[in-house]
């Protein structure tokens, strides 16, 4: 009896493994089920779903207006200090007071992506943008202003 | 102090395993006594990738530390986030809508399969098999996809807001999901032609680690690993949340209580979480994704406890709250840290090689047990 076991022990393993190797050799066969995507390679064709989390942005429009109105709800959401707002006072042709702002600082480098900020702005400022390759050769580049040079909020936006 | 690389005064041969070692899956490091080849003792030293989150905690608002949670047992991101908005949510006493509720376990499900797609893939490559790794990644990169498209993140999600869900589903959410359980159905048995059924594989499994019921939950083990003894310990089942009371799934436990049942136990719970998303996924109910809360929350003084079923078993989140908008200590209770301190006792008198396969099924992640 011993022997027939052994025998039979033997060929269960055979089995076993021969059921392994034929789904590796369908595989090896069937090249239309691989899904590998060869990255650098395929950078042109990419697409990144809309609401991926790369980094924060500031949209502008043709005017080169944005939304911004120095609330510095994002600072007070953000977990890191990513973000900095740095807030002057523009006057208004009638000569009033407005706060504007001057310079919204955003460290790539301290940032999450957790999204907070944009969920905390009130007025759509600030959004997230679809980049993901952010390796530079120096670490300075990685602060970034938000706000274009010379750029103002939008009519209406209070 | 042990002198950590040499012999002990009987004889015994000291040796590390790890920081930085395939099999440990992040810096956890073991050192073993060894008399020959069998293991006298193991002991896990912890503290290489402590980033003290439970302090950082302290100092960041309700909304706020959510997000540092995901980096505990990242790959059950969702999991450990859902139970910190719970928490929350148990102190602010508010009523999340019934949209949130099923978009939440569903993501949690998903989360569920992808973790143990995960721990299928790796702790096959422990031993020696390369293919399944490949064949575990390409399920689990559909629900990255998934998760990429909705959320907008692959892995550190920050999806679980106190109140509801941070944004609503994405139009093709439904038909991707529909898409991969197709696949995943089709796929299924791919993995026991692989793995389970590979003669060798059975023989480095069976009766090796083996973990009494009475150890487990003196051990405080959680999930599949206390599962694979015959405890019942499943959160969703006896602390239901959420909508989890309402589905019809089984609590899969093993009786084997070797690493085979532990095995068995995260394979059969795959398929439970597709059970689960199948019943859920035709009967999203309309409504709002998110209950209106206020800008800044405050949480009245008190104690608050939520327990949640990860991949890895129960995480527990204690919030002690002084009035303010930030926790005055916040305690995890976290599976891994549990899971690994049986280690030792399942291990003694095992031959070195075995170690690997313990830990595989005890699917460990190292910045879970640490924090």
């Amino acid at each position: 009896m011993f022997v027939i076991d052994y025998i039979k022990e033997v060929w269960r393993a055979v089995k076993s493994l021969a059921t392994g190797m034929r789904r590796t050799l369908f595989y090896f066969t069937h090249h239309r089920e691989i899904i590998t995507q060869q990255y650098p390679e395929n950078r042109d064709t990419l697409n990144l779903p809309e609401r991926f989390k790369g980094e924060v942005v500031m949209p502008h429009d043709e005017k080169n207006e944005h939304r911004c109105t120095g609330c510095t709800a994002c600072e007070l959401a953000c977990p890191n200090g990513t973000i900095k707002v740095i807030t002057k006072f523009d006057i208004s042709p009638e000569g009033k007071k407005k706060k504007a702002i001057d310079k919204l600082v955003y460290h790539l480098e301290l940032c999450t992506m957790c999204n907070l900020c944009i969920e905390a702005c009130p007025s759509d400022a600030i959004k997230m943008a679809q980049t993901f390759e952010h390796s530079v050769f120096d670490r300075n580049q990685l602060t970034k202003i938000l706000n274009n040079p010379g750029s103002k909020i939008m009519e209406g936006v209070e | 102090m042990v002198e950590e690389i040499g012999t002990t005064s009987e004889g015994d041969l000291i040796i590390n395993v790890g920081p930085q070692h395939p099999a440990t899956h992040g810096v956890l490091h073991l050192v073993i006594t060894l008399n020959g080849e069998t293991i006298k003792k193991v002991e896990p030293h912890l503290g290489y990738i402590h980033r003290s989150i439970e302090k950082m905690c302290e100092s960041l608002t309700y909304r706020q530390f959510i997000y540092v949670t995901s980096r505990m047992d990242y790959l059950s991101a969702h999991i450990n986030n859902h139970g910190c908005a719970l928490c929350v949510e148990k102190g602010l006493q508010v009523e999340i809508p019934a949209r949130a509720q099923v978009i939440r376990v569903l993501m949690d499900e998903l989360t569920r399969i992808a973790s143990h797609e995960l721990w299928w893939g790796a702790m096959a490559m422990d031993l020696g098999a390369f293919t399944p790794f490949f064949h575990a990644f390409r399920e689990r990169e559909t629900i990255n996809d998934i998760m990429e498209e909705t959320c907008g993140a692959r892995l550190t999600m920050n999806y679980m807001v106190p109140g509801g869900v941070m944004q609503d589903l994405h139009p093709m959410f439904q038909k991707r999901v529909k898409d991969f359980l197709v696949l995943y159905k089709r796929k299924i048995h791919e993995y026991d032609e692989l793995l389970t059924g590979n003669i060798i594989f059975q023989n480095r499994m069976k009766g090796v680690g083996m973990l009494d019921p009475a150890d487990a939950i003196s051990y405080g083990c959680t999930g599949p690993t206390a599962r694979g003894s015959g405890v019942r310990c499943d959160v969703r089942k006896f602390a239901p949340y959420e909508v989890y009371d309402k589905l019809d799934f089984e609590e899969v436990t093993e009786q084997g209580c070797d690493s085979f049942a532990r095995y068995m136990v995260r394979i059969r719970e795959m398929q439970q979480s597709v059970r689960i998303i199948e019943q859920l996924i035709d009967n999203i109910p309309s409504g709002d994704f998110q209950a209106k809360t206020k800008a800044v929350l405050k949480l009245p003084k008190g104690e608050f406890y939520q327990q949640v079923e990860t991949a890895r078993g129960e995480l527990g989140i204690y919030i002690v709250s002084e009035g303010g908008t930030t926790p005055y200590r916040i305690k995890f209770r976290s599976p891994g840290f549990s899971n690994l301190s049986v280690l030792d006792h399942i291990a003694r008198g095992s031959k070195l090689g075995d170690l690997v396969a313990m830990m595989g099924t005890l699917d460990l992640v190292i910045p879970d047990i640490d924090r």
